[in-house]
């Protein structure tokens, strides 16, 4: 039943999800999830540069041409909040539109400049992780098994930084470079995650997964599992429902999956969950109303 | 002919977009138009799905019921706790991929196909054309006219109250402005204005066309009026531009459109005299050189 | 008359209480402050009063009436960093706001609104700054801005939040002319205030709060040590007792 090639697709959907789930919480944390959309986004013009520069699709080259792009865009995004009086929603949606305009455009380019095999870049849009290529697929694991290792190696630096910069900047912490490398790991997220779901939806595998483990815990070691495994079973789930039925785009599936998770999350969570908050409300009014009752007495 | 019906369309698009954007900007809501960009297309789908039709009007009622839900549930996801970029990031991916999905498996095989929703199809524009009070033009002329004239009435009536509610909302509630119901209905123009230019430039456009000239604007002007002026100003001219230079390259005119609204945004924030950033540097600079003298 | 009457007033977010049963009865004609330490609910206090929290129970009376907005009863100060200042208008165009109330919706400002704002701009010393950007104003200036936005409003009863924080000691010495100026014209004054040194000078009528009402009344009667130590939770070690003692004689 699992032949080969879906096995493979699994695992890299699964070490994706992982990745996704572990990085987007430290973005989530960070208040930066629509900075990983802006940079999804952009790294449609990279592709498009890479291979007209190349003429090649060798996913590794893409993926370089994608991480350049990505990574001027969250730039572009930091000077232009820092040198104006423009607010970061204005600046990340601007960058966003500019740069996915410019990705389209270059890629209509290569569309006509008719070397033949149409290139398939057109699948970076939506992803199409169940007919990915072996080869592919050994570079998405290793990739983000690369950024799972990072994520487990710089968790207590990353923490101090999110919560207390002052502070760890204080204790001798290299606070500015840990940060770069954070905004490095989230693009090559993007990059990795790019081919099997698409510029479009990477960015949900950042963001749904860490706002659904968000609900779950107070405690960063406990989010960062839970957005890990949420990540891995939407990955997982959508790979195998969008190989079952054929005509499917894996990404959307994908999505799908993790957004059930984030509505199961947000009513059933214990004490953060919105049935558990909303007892806790009427508990609270119940008191008060005695509270008032006796004092009139 | 059919390039000024192009040329019309795009400054058409530049000039609501421009409009309704001001507002985005000013209010810091700029990624909720990129998310109703996104969720438009689950409307349409919805309201195709439902009517089995593609008409105009209903194309309309869907994006705004869309437009309003992805408010709405954003808005929830707040209140439920969840920061808002979040908020944000989880309602639009998730509406969306929704819609993708719908499309492919109910209306695999009309027109509305995924790449025309991201890039439009507004060389095509002329060829769809509708006939009201004996004019024929074409339909995407038409709708972004009605929704434009919606656009600016409400902006003659409500002009001031937008004012007041964007700059100080605590101070606006306190002398019984209806903030919620403002910030409603403007969310149902902003809907409204996506799912008119969107049929033609795609879903991209709209959102490049929404924040960038009113962006750009927003660093050249001291008034709010000023602000408008300029943002539909932009518009206009990163829509006739992108038209010619998609000619010359032979490239996606949408995607054009959008790269000189990008282009526009930078010659502004780099070029603009004492605040643009090489003014700054440059500044700078000067303060360094004399810098010596002082000591 | 009572300018401002509370019964019974709560507010809690989710499970956190700011304020619990608060009841107060406060005359017309009054300059009156509002203290408390930091998180007592003093803002809290106002815009629950002002109607702005959903989340409140009790009753609120001005001018022993429920509050409409259509009474134009009541002008308002918020916090000055509760804005965006990067926001394009000028300072004119600011205290035109306070005549929205009046004018209605839909209506334009007539040229006598524009007038009653620059009237309202020149009793704050800005006429000169109508046409700045208020971007580029200084944060006393804004702050005379956000009050000659509240002159504007013509009203009867005035609620100012923490009008006096970052600004330069002119702009102090005039606000608190224009407020000892209401109040001299019968109006009633409520200003949310936290520091105790000025205090007992600026205000006639004091409520100390701490989630719930201390103290209120006339000054005299309620500034005392044992009240402040009340509402400070003891903790008031910074102030010494020949300063307090100071300020009443």
């Amino acid at each position: 039943m699992l032949t080969g090639n879906l096995l493979w697709v699994l695992i890299g959907a699964i070490l994706l999800g992982i990745a996704a789930g572990l990085n987007g919480t430290f973005a989530f944390l960070q208040k930066q999830s629509l900075v990983g959309d802006a940079a999804a986004h952009a790294a449609l013009p990279g592709i498009a540069i890479a291979y007209l520069v190349t003429q090649q699709k060798d996913l590794p080259i893409l993926m370089l041409g994608a991480a350049i792009t990505s990574a001027l865009a969250v730039y572009m995004i930091q000077w232009i909040v820092g040198n104006s009086k423009l607010k970061a929603d204005a600046a990340i949606g601007f960058v966003l539109s500019v740069f996915f305009g410019i990705g389209i455009v270059l890629l209509t380019i290569v569309n006509q400049s008719g070397t033949g095999n149409q290139s398939g870049l057109n699948d970076f849009i939506f992803g199409k992780a169940a007919t990915m290529a072996k080869s592919d697929l050994v570079w998405l694991s290793s990739s983000a098994l690369l950024i799972i290792l990072m994520c487990l190696l710089f968790f207590k630096e990353w923490k101090l930084m999110i919560f207390d910069p002052i502070f760890a900047k204080g204790i001798g912490l290299p606070v500015e470079r840990l940060r770069i490398l954070l905004t490095a790991l989230t693009v090559l997220t993007i990059v990795t995650g790019i081919q099997a779901v698409g510029v479009i939806l990477m960015a949900a595998m950042l963001i749904i997964p860490a706002a659904a483990a968000r609900f779950w815990s107070n405690h960063l070691g406990v989010i960062l599992v839970t957005s890990a495994f949420f990540g891995a079973l939407s990955g997982a789930l959508g790979t195998i429902i969008s190989s079952v039925r054929t005509g499917l785009s894996t990404g959307p599936i994908i999505v799908l999956c993790a957004a059930s998770l984030f509505v199961i999350s947000y009513f059933f969570a214990p004490t953060r969950g919105f049935i558990a908050k909303s007892l806790k409300k009427k508990a609270f009014k119940q008191r008060n109303v005695v509270k008032e009752a006796a004092n009139h007495e | 002919m059919n390039e000024f019906w192009v040329l019309l369309t795009g400054s058409l698009v530049g000039i609501t977009c421009g409009l309704t954007g001001v507002f985005l900007i000013l209010r810091k809501t700029a990624m909720i138009a990129d998310a109703i960009s996104h969720t438009v297309l689950f409307g349409i789908v919805v309201a195709f799905m439902v009517t089995q039709s593609l008409s105009g009007f209903w194309m309309l009622v869907g994006a705004a019921i869309a437009g309003l839900l992805t408010t709405f549930l954003v808005q929830l996801l707040q209140s439920g706790g969840l920061q808002e970029d979040a908020a944000i990031g989880v309602v639009f991916t998730s509406l969306f991929a929704l819609g993708v999905l719908f499309i492919t498996l109910f209306a695999g095989n009309v027109h509305l196909d995924v790449e025309h929703v991201l890039m439009g199809e507004i060389a095509f524009v002329p060829w769809d054309t509708w006939d009201i009070l004996g004019f024929s033009m074409p339909k995407a002329v038409w709708m972004l006219l009605i929704v434009l004239v919606f656009n600016l009435l409400f902006l003659v009536f409500f002009y001031k109250e937008m004012k007041l509610t964007t700059f100080d909302p605590v101070f606006a509630l306190s002398i019984g402005l209806p903030i919620v119901a403002m910030h409603y209905s403007y969310m149902t123009l902003v809907s409204l204005t996506t799912v008119a230019a969107f049929d033609s430039v795609g879903a991209v456009l709209v959102v490049a066309m929404l924040i960038g000239p009113a962006a750009t604007a927003y660093l050249m002007s001291k008034s709010v009026i000023g602000m408008i002026v300029w943002s539909m100003a932009f518009g206009v001219m990163a829509a006739i531009t992108g038209y010619y230079l998609a000619k010359l390259w032979n490239t996606s005119i949408a995607g054009m459109m959008a790269a000189m609204i990008g282009v526009l945004f930078m010659l502004v924030f780099l070029f603009k005299p004492h605040d643009g950033w090489i003014w700054k540097v440059f500044k700078r600079m000067k303060i360094k050189d004399t810098e010596p003298n002082i000591l | 008359m009572d300018a401002l009457q509370v019964t019974n007033l709560s507010v809690a977010y989710e499970e956190k209480v700011v304020l619990q049963n608060v009841n107060l009865t406060t005359p017309v004609g009054h300059l009156t402050g509002i203290i408390g330490p930091n998180g007592a609910g003093k803002s809290t206090l106002i815009k629950a009063i002002l109607n702005q929290l959903p989340n409140k129970t009790g009753a609120v009376h001005i001018l022993e009436r429920p509050l409409n907005p259509k009474d134009h009863l009541v002008g308002y100060v918020p916090q000055r960093n509760a804005v965006d200042w990067d926001f394009p208008a000028n300072a004119l165009d600011v205290v035109l706001m306070g005549r929205y109330g009046h004018i209605g919706m839909i209506r334009k400002p007539s040229a006598k609104d524009k007038q009653i704002a620059m009237e309202c701009l020149k009793n704050v010393g800005m006429e000169a700054f109508a046409d700045r950007s208020i971007g580029q104003l200084s944060g006393g200036q804004q702050q005379r801005v956000f009050l000659a936005r509240a002159l504007a409003q013509e009203a009867e009863v005035y609620f100012m939040d923490e009008p006096f924080v970052g600004v330069d000691a002119a702009t102090e010495r005039t606000i608190i002319a224009i407020l000892k100026d209401l109040k001299a014209k019968g109006k009633s004054v409520f200003v949310v205030h936290h520091d105790l040194q000025t205090a007992a000078d600026y205000f006639d009528w004091m409520i100390l709060l701490n989630q719930t009402i201390t103290a209120s009344g006339p000054t005299e009667q309620t500034f005392t040590e044992d009240n402040l130590q009340e509402a400070y939770g003891g903790k008031l070690f910074f102030m010494d007792q020949t300063k307090l003692n100071k300020t009443f004689n």
